[in-house]
C-alpha cells in the first residue's frame, strides 16, 4: 500500500491546503526497459581524411569507454599534425571543384545525409547514448532527428545563397577548421557542417576525444552519400589535435564551440593571423521564474532547463531566480519533481538523467558542488539509487546561493541547479546579466508585456519564454559578450560562413 | 589698412558631449601642408580614453533606447551640420595635405555617407531580422541589437571620411563610439566634435580622442567594456588587438592599414557594416491558449 504523508487529509482540505501527496517510495520497481538495437561499432575507428578511413600517422590509437558503465566501447584514432595537415591538403583540393559545384548539387548532397541519417536514425541514437551517457530517448528524440533536420534545413540554401546577404554577393571562405565538444556530439557536428557546407566551404573537424564515435559513424553515411573525396575530413583526437586543426595555415575560418576557458586561448593563438572566427562558448543562464507564472508548467520548463542531458547544455537554464513571493511554492515543487526524476542506465527508456560524460566532468562538478556548499548554499539531491559502476550525479538543488558564489558564476556543466530569489523585475534583469556570459536565458509569466520587456533587456543570444531548451535549424543561436560571437541556424548563421564580395 | 590678425582655435577633443584637454595637459604639435605651425593637438592618455569609455557608457543605454526613425534623423541633422561648414572642413583637410579639390570631395563623399547610414536606421532591422518557421508550436523571431559600446581606430589618411565610415555604422544601431582620430591629421576630427555638438546627437554617443595611437592602443585592446573594435590597423596593432580583445571575448572587425582602401569606392557603405556591430537575439514563445 501507498503511505500517505499524512493522514490528516480532511482538516487539510478543510483548511484549505493541498491535499497531501502520496509517496510510492520503492513500493513498485520500474521493470527496465532497455533498447537493444544494433549500434553497429566497429571495434576501431580511423581518420577519415580524403573519403577515405586512415590510420594515423603515429599509429596510435585511444580507448572510447561508456560512461555509463566505464567498459570501452571502441578504439579511435590519435590524430597528430601530420594527418592534419593531410586532412587540410585534401580540403583544400577538394575546394576547387566543390566551391564550383552548382548550388543545387551541394544541395542534393547534404539532402541526401539527411535522409541516409534519418534512415539509421536508431542505430546512431544507441551509438550515441553508448558513447556520451544521455538518455536513449534523448537521442533518439531529439540528438538525431536534429541533427538531420539540420542537414536538410541547410540543403536547402545551397542554391540560394544569394538570399543570404541581400544586396551583395557572397562567396565561400575556403577551408574551415571546426572543433567541437562532447555534450551533442552528432548534432555539434550537424550544426558545423551543414552551414560551412552549404556555402561551399570545405572542412576539417575535430570531434571531442570521448565522443567521437557518431562523428566517424557519419563518416560512412558521407561515403555512402557520395560526397566527393576532401569535402568533409575528421581527425580524431585530444586537445593537441584540435590545436593543430584551429592553427593550421590554409584554415580560412575556425568555427569552436566548446568552453570560454578554451575560447580565449583560441583566440590569443589566433591573434594576428587575419583568420575568420565564431566561437560558441560558455553559459549561465538566468532562467527567470515571476509569481503570475503558470508554476507547474513552469517547474516542467525549469527541471528540462537544467537537468536536459545531465545538464550537459551550455544554453541550461542552471541559475533559477524566484520571485520571492513563490519562492517556497515553486523550491518545494521542485524537491518534489527532482525525487521522481529517473536517473540511471542511459540505455533505459525511462531514464530522465543519464551518465556524466566523463570521470574529468564528474570531478568539476563535485568540486563545484561542494565549494557551493562550503560558500553557504543549501544542498538538496534526488534520493536516487545509482548504478555501481560508471559516472553519475544526482540531480541538485542549490538554495540561498547568492551572486557571489562560484556556483552563481561558474558554469558548472552537470545537472545542478543555483537558485536565488529576487523581488523587482529590475533586480531580476540585473541579476540575469551580471554575469561575464550571455548565451541564454528563461522568462516565466503569464504577462506578455513583461515578456516583451524582458526579452529586450536581457543581454542573452537566445531568450525562451515561458518555455526552455527548444532548438530549431531555422533559429539562430549563439551569444552575447564572453558566450562567443557568432550564430548557427537561420540565415543568420550562415552568413559566418561566406565573405561578401 | 592693415591685415587682421585672426584668432586662432584652441583644439579640444569631443568627450562626453564636453569639449575638453587632455587630462595630462599634454599636446603634440601639427603643421600645415607646408611645414607651418598649425596647432597643439590634445595627446590623450589612457586615462581619458577610459573617462571616454564611461560617458560612452552613460549615454549608452539612452541612445539605444531612441527609435529608430529619431535616430536615423539626429544622423542626418549632423549631415546637415557637415554640409553647412563644409568649406571649414575642407579647409582643415587640405590644411594636412590634401589638395582642395580632394578635399572637397572627400567633404563630400562624407556628408552623402551619412545620409545613407541615416537611411539605414529604420531599415537594416527589416532586412537582417526574421520571424523563423521552427517545427513545433512557437513564434519564433530574431531581432538585432547594439553590442554596446564599440572602439574605432581610424585610418592615418582620409582623416574625416575614413573616420566618419567606420563610425556612423556603429551609432546607426544604437551604439556608442569611442574613437581615436588620424594621428598624423587630427584637426578634421576636431572639427567634426563641434558639429557633432550641433547635431542633436546626445553626449557621449561619439566620443572623439586625439593622440598617439601607439600610447592608446593597448586600451584600446583590454578595456572590458569596449564590446567591439572597429579599426584600420596594421599587421602588428592588429596581433595586438585581437590579444587584449581575446581577454573579453570582444569582437574585432580590421581592415588592413597595410592594403590600400578606396573610402569611396560604392562598397565602402554597407549595411554590412551596420551588421558587423549587432548581435542577434532570438526569441521563443510558445503558440496556444
Amino acid at each position: 500500500m501507498p503511505t500517505l504523508v499524512s493522514d490528516r487529509k480532511k482538516s487539510a482540505a478543510r483548511a484549505g491546503r493541498p491535499l497531501p501527496e502520496l509517496i510510492f517510495g520503492d513500493l513498485w520497481e520500474f521493470d527496465p526497459a532497455p533498447e537493444t538495437a544494433d549500434p553497429k561499432l566497429k571495434a576501431r575507428y580511423n581518420l577519415f581524411i580524403d573519403g577515405q578511413f586512415v590510420a594515423p600517422k603515429s599509429g596510435k590509437h585511444f580507448d572510447s569507454i561508456n560512461p555509463a558503465n566505464e567498459q570501452k566501447l571502441a578504439e579511435i584514432a590519435l590524430g597528430g599534425p601530420g594527418d592534419v595537415d593531410a586532412a587540410y591538403q585534401a580540403a583544400h583540393k577538394a575546394f576547387a571543384s566543390w566551391s564550383q559545384l552548382p548550388g543545387r548539387d551541394r544541395a542534393k548532397y547534404l539532402f541526401r545525409i539527411a535522409r541516409l541519417l534519418q534512415d539509421r536514425a536508431r542505430e546512431f541514437a544507441v551509438a550515441e547514448t553508448l558513447d556520451g551517457g544521455k538518455p536513449i530517448k534523448e537521442s533518439r528524440d531529439f540528438d538525431v532527428p536534429m541533427a538531420a533536420a539540420h542537414f536538410f534545413y541547410h540543403a536547402g540554401w545551397a542554391d540560394k545563397t544569394e538570399y543570404v546577404a541581400p544586396g551583395r554577393r557572397v562567396a565561400p571562405l575556403g577551408v574551415v577548421g571546426q572543433v567541437i565538444p562532447w555534450n551533442f556530439p552528432l548534432l555539434m557536428l550537424a550544426w558545423k557542417l551543414a552551414p560551412a557546407l552549404a556555402m561551399g566551404n570545405c572542412v576539417v573537424i575535430k570531434p571531442a576525444e570521448t565522443t567521437s564515435i557518431t562523428a566517424l559513424k557519419l563518416a560512412e553515411i558521407l561515403q555512402d552519400a557520395g560526397l566527393p573525396p576532401g569535402v568533409v575530413n575528421i581527425v580524431t583526437g585530444a586537445g593537441e589535435t584540435g590545436a593543430a586543426v584551429m592553427a593550421h595555415p590554409l584554415a580560412a575560418k575556425i568555427a569552436f564551440t566548446g568552453s570560454t576557458e578554451v575560447g580565449k586561448i583560441i583566440m590569443r593563438s589566433l591573434a594576428g593571423s587575419d583568420k575568420k572566427m565564431t566561437m560558441e562558448l560558455g553559459g549561465k543562464a538566468a532562467n527567470i521564474i515571476f509569481e503570475d507564472a503558470p508554476i507547474d508548467q513552469a517547474v516542467e520548463g525549469i527541471i528540462n532547463g537544467i537537468f536536459f542531458n545531465q545538464g550537459h547544455v551550455c544554453c541550461a537554464g542552471s541559475r533559477l531566480l524566484i520571485h520571492e513571493p513563490v519562492a517556497e511554492k515553486v523550491i518545494g515543487k521542485l524537491r518534489h519533481r527532482l525525487r521522481v526524476l529517473r536517473v540511471g542506465d542511459p540505455m533505459d527508456k525511462n531514464t530522465d538523467v543519464g551518465a556524466i560524460n566523463s570521470k574529468d566532468q564528474l570531478e568539476k562538478i563535485e568540486e563545484l558542488v561542494a565549494a557551493g556548499v562550503k560558500e553557504g548554499a543549501e544542498l538538496y539531491q534526488a534520493p536516487c539509487r545509482l548504478p555501481p559502476k560508471g559516472f553519475y550525479f544526482r540531480p541538485t538543488l542549490l538554495t540561498g546561493v547568492t551572486m557571489s558564489h562560484r556556483v552563481a558564476r561558474e558554469e558548472i556543466f552537470g545537472p545542478v541547479l543555483s537558485i536565488l530569489t529576487f523581488r523587482t523585475v529590475e533586480e531580476a534583469v540585473e541579476k540575469a546579466n551580471n554575469t561575464p556570459y550571455g548565451l541564454s536565458a528563461g522568462v516565466w509569466t503569464d504577462k506578455g508585456s513583461r515578456i516583451l520587456k524582458l526579452s529586450t533587456e536581457l543581454k542573452a543570444g537566445v531568450v525562451w519564454a515561458n518555455t526552455y531548451n527548444k532548438f530549431d535549424p531555422a533559429s539562430p543561436f549563439g551569444g552575447y559578450k564572453e558566450s562567443g560571437f557568432g550564430r548557427e541556424g537561420g540565415r543568420q548563421g550562415l552568413l559566418d560562413y561566406a565573405k561578401i564580395v | 589698412m592693415s591685415t587682421r590678425l585672426p584668432i586662432t582655435k584652441t583644439p579640444k577633443v569631443y568627450i562626453g558631449g564636453a569639449f575638453i584637454r587632455s587630462e595630462s595637459g599634454r599636446t603634440y604639435p601639427i603643421a600645415d601642408a607646408a611645414g607651418t605651425f598649425y596647432a597643439n593637438i590634445p595627446q590623450c592618455t589612457r586615462k581619458d580614453l577610459r573617462n571616454a569609455v564611461e560617458a560612452a557608457a552613460k549615454a549608452g543605454p539612452g541612445w539605444a533606447k531612441r527609435t529608430a526613425y529619431n535616430r536615423g534623423q539626429i544622423l542626418y541633422r549632423l549631415g546637415e551640420m557637415v554640409e553647412a561648414r563644409r568649406l571649414e572642413m575642407a579647409g582643415a583637410i587640405a590644411a594636412g595635405g590634401s589638395s582642395a579639390a580632394a578635399a572637397a570631395k572627400e567633404v563630400a563623399a562624407a556628408i552623402d555617407r551619412l545620409i545613407y547610414y541615416a537611411g539605414w536606421a529604420d531599415k537594416y532591422e527589416q532586412v537582417l531580422g526574421s520571424v523563423n518557421p521552427v517545427a513545433s508550436p512557437h513564434f519564433n523571431f530574431t531581432v538585432t541589437e547594439p553590442m554596446g559600446i564599440v572602439g574605432v581606430l581610424a585610418p592615418a589618411e582620409a582623416p574625416l571620411l575614413g573616420l566618419l565610415s567606420l563610425l556612423i555604422p556603429a551609432i546607426t544601431s544604437g551604439n556608442t563610439v569611442v574613437a581615436l582620430a588620424s594621428e598624423s591629421r587630427p584637426y578634421p576630427a576636431i572639427l567634426l566634435g563641434e558639429m557633432l555638438a550641433t547635431s542633436d546627437l546626445p553626449g557621449g554617443v561619439v566620443n572623439l580622442l586625439t593622440g598617439l595611437r601607439k600610447e592608446l592602443l593597448p586600451t584600446f585592446a583590454t578595456h572590458t567594456h569596449l564590446r567591439a573594435l572597429s579599426a584600420v590597423a596594421g599587421a602588428d596593432e592588429r596581433r595586438q588587438l585581437a590579444l587584449g580583445a581575446a581577454e573579453s571575448v570582444k569582437r574585432t572587425h580590421f581592415l588592413k592599414a597595410e592594403e590600400k582602401y578606396d573610402w569611396f569606392a560604392d562598397t565602402a557603405q554597407s549595411l554590412y557594416a551596420i551588421r558587423d556591430f549587432l548581435e542577434f537575439k532570438t526569441t521563443w514563445h510558445p503558440i496556444g491558449a
